[in-house]
């Protein structure tokens, strides 16, 4: 049986544009190789640290959220200690409540962008 | 003059007593989420500490949840471990 995990992790933001692709891309192929199905990825862009990591005060966020055994988390979180492009990651189990509030934001999300729209234009 | 009796220079307001409530019970919110930092500023005072549950009158099972949230927020950098002048 295996339970839904979200994990979020800040890319350096050293990186240009395609090699902050190149590793999201890294990441996901990583997640299907081993058996996790991706239910969800969001890309929330450079953003401001609250302090800095690595001497750096912004960071590419990324938020994965994906179905997994147990015993793959331990790896997932090793290939991305190795991966120096990740400065932080937080991985974390997530419960009914917390599923059913991660479904309830991904319908939100195109009325916030096309309020966005509607706003600019 | 002894019995002339004590004169304020303004009245004394007595403070009263705003019955604190639990707002995650109130609003059955079951879920406090890690990454929306914008809630969970209400919980830290400006120098980015949690509020104690005696300020924001939140019950202990979602106290704990607060201040979990709270802690997973400063390790993704969306909420400051020590901040000055935060709000």
């Amino acid at each position: 049986m295996n339970t839904r995990y979200e994990t979020v992790f800040i890319l350096t933001p050293v990186l240009s544009d395609d090699q902050v692709k190149e590793a999201v891309t890294a990441v996901h192929d990583f997640l299907k190789k081993n058996g996790a199905n991706v239910k969800h990825s969001e890309d929330w862009g450079l953003k401001k640290l609250a302090y800095p990591i690595q001497k750096k005060s912004t960071g590419f966020y990324q938020l994965v959220e994906y179905e997994a055994q147990g015993d793959f988390i331990a790896k997932f979180e090793l290939e991305m200690k190795r991966d120096e492009r990740i400065m932080r990651f937080l991985t974390v189990k997530m419960n009914k409540h917390h599923i059913d509030f991660a479904e309830k934001r991904r319908d939100q999300i195109p009325q916030r962008e096309n309020q966005a729209a509607r706003a600019k234009s | 003059m002894a019995d002339s009796e004590i004169r304020y220079l303004q009245p004394i307001n007595i403070e009263v007593k705003k019955e604190k409530y639990c707002r995650f019970k109130k609003m059955g919110i079951e879920y406090i989420d890690y990454k929306d930092y914008k809630f969970l500023l209400k919980f830290i005072n400006e120098q980015g500490k949690i509020l104690p549950r005696r300020v924001t009158g939140t019950s202990n099972k979602f106290q704990k949840r607060v201040s979990v949230a709270v802690k997973r927020g400063r390790h993704i950098a969306v909420l400051p471990y020590v901040a000055d002048m935060l709000k």
